[in-house]
């Protein structure tokens, strides 16, 4: 079976004016080989901290940007082989809800209108059938017909992201990248948009990208995790194998640093010293040595292949070490 | 669980006019600004019923004659001037070539002024630094003067003098489109169009345009009154509007000689024109009050 | 004797659509040595109630309370003189966006010393010996370079480091932290609240931690007092909050919590959004959202009691079992 989205050593990488005038431009690797594939119905989570490469892979997956190198397949089809002829049929499988609820709807459109644009786009569909579609997928994320003629800012946080999954949902995509779409919601709420969203996951067997940095979110909602740290991809695999025993210590760190309320679920807290490095100038050989604890000479001169070990794949020369630990 | 958007539809657009009135009402000398302009307007459009007299007749018997209130023969509140043409019923129909003036010069720089500006913010690069040099060019000649030497080459009369002041102010606008245009492109719901699959026409004037309007609202509205200003300082040096037509500067201009004589034939028209550029920018203030959301209070 | 007692305290805005009360009733009294916390959702009127009590607020708010005494001495009555006196002095505050809370256009140092001319009069060599000893303490390396540094210079992290260096810098009684750590990374959170924690510790100082996650209370606070809309609506100490919520309100919410729900195929959810200004309900402010709810609750406010060593606002409380009584 053809994954529903697939990435092949995808990168990504910015030219950035260098600071003072005559300054070199620098590259910025904001993804640095990502490979991924996912499947109908199953959700992949991309978690790390800020400048880690994790918005940036939505925007490949979304074929907003192109990648600079590697190829990603949309049900099997590269979307920019041909000069990219096949974007706009490939663009209506593939839909993304964003982090904020109130910078992604339209201030002067009316719900409706949101909702319709990208079947007006993409699809030739009477305006009364378009309506229908609509108010149905106001039903299925658990808002009323009469919000059709609203506008966005009648509604509270956690209303506008169902309807951001709403019209993410209007082009029946298969695959819904989701950049961190509750860290900016209430706990309950946070509650209702996540089961809106497994919901709609099963309904339409969608493949789920959940982008993330809270770690208890996504240990409820992923299958697969891929873990990344300045561009570079340091564990991927299952996530129950994953979350049982993690085997890059920045991993670890991660795990340990989100505070739990339970105290079973607390983990010895894995102190991270220092900051993290600006993914301008990464640290060379292996960008985490700088803050980890199992550091020794050959990480900073050799970056870690990412490699199977322990039914996953990690990417540190020290994994065995950090298992034991 | 839908408290918040539950309120009637209809009484939406209600609700937010009541908003914008709360705030736009919260400056007394903004709603004092807003009458008077309302007052203009409506002696533009009925000049024909309260002017009382025809602004071109020449009244020989009451040459230079100073306002008078009650009087059997050359009764004249406002006086006449040179060719003793009643003043009052001059301003009035003044009113209508100032509006109209202000208001195309306006338009014009509107909606030339979104075009390029859009296309500043939406292509950058090269495109963005030839639109902006020119505009930088504009800006830096004095506005009046370059409005004098535009008329100058295209020849004095008030369609010119209109077609100068937009080019003059066009900066201010292309300017502020592409500000704010860059600002709201890097919005979510703009990348939430493009991966919807819009185009560049879609994203630039349906999805972005509507929300760059307000900063435009107010400066068009100030661009107003001084385009009325502009006018008549157009018409006063013999640019604008061409005698007899009734234009307030040209009013100010061809009695110019008489300052001293009858001081009357030019004091109400520059009354006229102070006031009307007062109220539209106290109206201006209130609307920028109201309307920008940086200084929208909670 | 405590260092902050507020007994009754409500805040009142007037906007638009009439007075709208952003803090009904709160009753707080904060220990020395204390690290209390105050958690509830967004408009739960948790940061309200602390800038109520700094005298922070905008004029359009109307402040009442029946006591309000900081070390015996009545803030309400206190000239603003005075009261300036108190605040930045004996209390503090750092809050969410370290980034816009330093003024980028002075360097740190500057910024630092100018809290130490004000409050401690100390001359120039004096301030630049004190503000390196302070960033030191806060944990930022090199603290000579550092001081002629422009907070655009700095991470997020760094700058609330900075941030609580400046807040410490008069060794206050009372140190507020306004969800110190939601604009940051795990792994620099954790860092910034183990700081908070140990200067707490080493200084004597109370603390008030606001926030939302409530992992980061479980893991830090020794009380908590649960808002709702306003409104207190539970305090407890932080274990038995954690393992026995009484109010079921706080049970709701720690169900709601990804992390509790491990087993589960949905999240538990609580239905509904909190009441906005509009349409607060007469009786018990939870009782459209409540599964207890009963007739009682809808006709009247519940008070505020302390039943055994918990201050409640509800008249049917959950017990262990999860039950209603």
């Amino acid at each position: 079976m053809t994954a529903a989205i697939e990435g092949h050593e995808l990168k990504r990488y910015y030219q950035v004016k260098g600071e003072g005038f005559f300054a070199k431009p620098t590259i910025l690797k904001a993804v640095d080989g990502a490979s991924f594939s996912l499947e109908s119905g199953k959700t992949l989570a991309i978690v790390g901290e800020s400048g880690c490469g994790k918005s940036t892979l939505a925007r490949l997956a979304t074929m907003i940007e192109k990648p600079t190198e590697g190829n990603i397949f949309i049900s099997g089809a590269d979307p920019h082989a041909h000069g990219g002829a096949e974007i706009p049929r490939l663009r209506q499988d593939v839909q993304i809800i964003f982090q904020n609820p109130y910078g992604s709807l339209n201030p002067r459109k009316k719900v409706g209108v949101i909702l319709e644009e990208p079947v007006i786009i993409n699809q030739n569909v009477s305006a009364a059938d378009r309506r229908r579609l609509a108010e149905t997928m106001l039903d299925k994320v658990g808002l009323r017909p009469e919000h059709y003629d609203r506008y966005p800012h009648m509604f509270s946080g956690g209303q506008r992201q169902r309807i951001a999954i709403a019209r993410a949902l209007m082009l029946k995509p298969k695959v819904l990248i989701a950049d961190e779409p509750v860290s900016a919601l209430d706990i309950s709420i946070q509650a209702q948009v996540l089961n809106i969203l497994m919901d709609l996951q099963e309904e339409m067997n969608l493949a789920l990208v959940f982008i993330s940095h809270d770690l208890s979110v996504v240990r409820r909602i992923a299958d697969q995790i891929m873990v990344m740290y300045l561009g570079k991809v340091v564990e991927q695999g299952e996530a129950s194998t994953i979350f049982a025993n993690p085997a890059h210590p920045y991993t670890q760190a991660l795990l340990g640093a989100t505070p739990a309320v339970d105290p079973k679920l607390r983990r010895e807290r894995v102190k991270l010293t220092g900051e993290l490095p600006s993914p301008l100038n990464p640290p060379p050989g292996c960008p985490f040595h700088t803050r980890c604890r199992f550091v020794q000479d050959i990480c900073s001169s050799t970056a870690p292949p990412l490699e199977t070990k322990f039914e996953r794949l990690v990417a540190c020369h020290f994994a065995e070490a950090a298992v034991e630990s | 669980m839908d408290s918040v958007a539950d309120t009637p539809r209809k009484s939406m657009l209600r609700q937010n006019l009541a908003e914008f009135w709360y705030y736009f009402s919260e400056s007394k000398s903004a709603v004092v600004g807003l009458a008077f302009l309302a007052g203009i307007i409506l002696m533009a459009i009925f000049a024909d019923f309260i002017a009382p007299h025809d602004p071109t007749i020449q009244y020989r018997e009451c040459l230079e004659h100073a306002p008078a209130w009650g009087e059997e023969k050359c009764n004249f509140i406002f006086g006449t001037d040179y060719a003793g043409r009643d003043m009052l019923s001059r301003i009035i129909y003044g009113t209508r070539l100032s509006l109209v003036a202000g208001g195309i010069v306006v338009l014009l720089c509107l909606s030339v002024g979104i075009v390029f500006g859009l296309l500043a913010g939406f292509f950058r690069g090269w495109v963005d630094t030839t639109i902006m040099r020119i505009m930088d060019t504009i800006m830096s000649v004095p506005g009046l003067l370059m409005a004098l030497v535009l008329v100058a080459i295209l020849g004095p009369g008030l369609l010119n003098a209109m077609i100068a002041i937009s080019i003059t102010y066009l900066p201010h606008f292309v300017r502020l489109t592409r500000s704010s245009y860059i600002t709201e492109s890097s919005k979510e719901y703009v990348i939430a169009s493009k991966v919807a699959g819009a185009g560049r026409f879609r994203i630039m004037f349906i999805t972005i345009l509507p929300n760059c309007m307000a900063p435009l609202i107010v400066q068009g509205t100030l661009s107003f009154s001084t385009a009325i200003l502009d006018t008549a300082a157009l018409g006063f040096l013999g640019m604008g509007a061409q005698p007899p037509a009734p234009e307030w500067g040209t009013l100010i201009a061809e009695n110019r000689d008489l300052m001293l004589s009858a001081p009357w034939t030019v004091t109400f028209p520059g009354l006229a024109i102070l006031l009307a550029v007062l109220a539209i920018n106290l109206m201006g203030d209130g609307l920028r009050d109201a309307l920008d959301p940086k200084m929208k209070r909670s | 004797m405590s260092l902050l007692e507020i007994r009754n305290l409500s805040v009142e805005f007037e906007t638009v659509k009439g007075t709208f009360r952003a803090v009904d009733g709160v009753d707080l009294s904060i220990g020395e040595n204390d690290i209390l916390s105050i958690v509830g959702e967004s408009g739960s009127g948790k940061s309200v109630s602390m800038l109520a009590v700094m005298g922070l607020l905008p004029w359009t708010a109307n402040v009442t309370a029946d006591k309000m005494e900081f070390e015996g001495r009545n803030l309400l009555t206190l000239s603003s003189k005075e009261r300036r006196k108190i605040i930045g002095q004996d209390i503090s505050m750092i809050f969410q966006e370290p980034m816009s809370s330093l003024n980028p256009c002075f360097t740190v140092g500057f910024q630092i010393g100018e809290t130490l001319k004000e409050h401690l009069g100390l001359d120039r060599n004096a301030r630049k010996k004190r503000a390196i000893e302070l960033l030191d303490l806060v944990g930022i390396p090199a603290p000579e370079e550092r001081l002629k540094a422009f907070p655009h210079q700095l991470s997020g992290g760094m700058s609330q480091r900075v941030m609580i260096a400046m807040a410490i810098a008069c060794n206050p009684k009372l140190l507020v932290a306004d969800e110190p750590t939601t604009a940051l990374d795990v792994t620099i959170q954790a860092q910034i609240i183990d700081l908070l924690v140990n200067l707490q510790n080493e200084k004597g100082m109370a603390l008030v931690l606001i926030t939302h996650d409530m992992g980061v209370v479980a893991e830090t606070a020794k009380r908590v007092v649960v808002m709702y809309a306003g409104q207190q609506v539970e305090q407890q100490e932080a274990n038995g909050l954690f393992a026995t919520p009484h109010h079921p309100y706080t049970h709701a919410l720690l169900d709601a919590l990804p992390e509790r729900s491990l087993g589960l195929d949905r999240l538990p959810t609580i239905e509904g959004i909190v009441p906005g200004a509009g349409d607060r309900p007469d009786g018990c402010l939870f009782s459209p959202r409540c599964k207890y709810v009963q007739d009682d609750c809808r006709a009247s406010v519940p008070p505020l009691e302390n039943i055994s060593d918990t201050t409640l606002r509800c008249f049917h409380p959950v017990d262990l079992e999860g039950q209603a009584t």
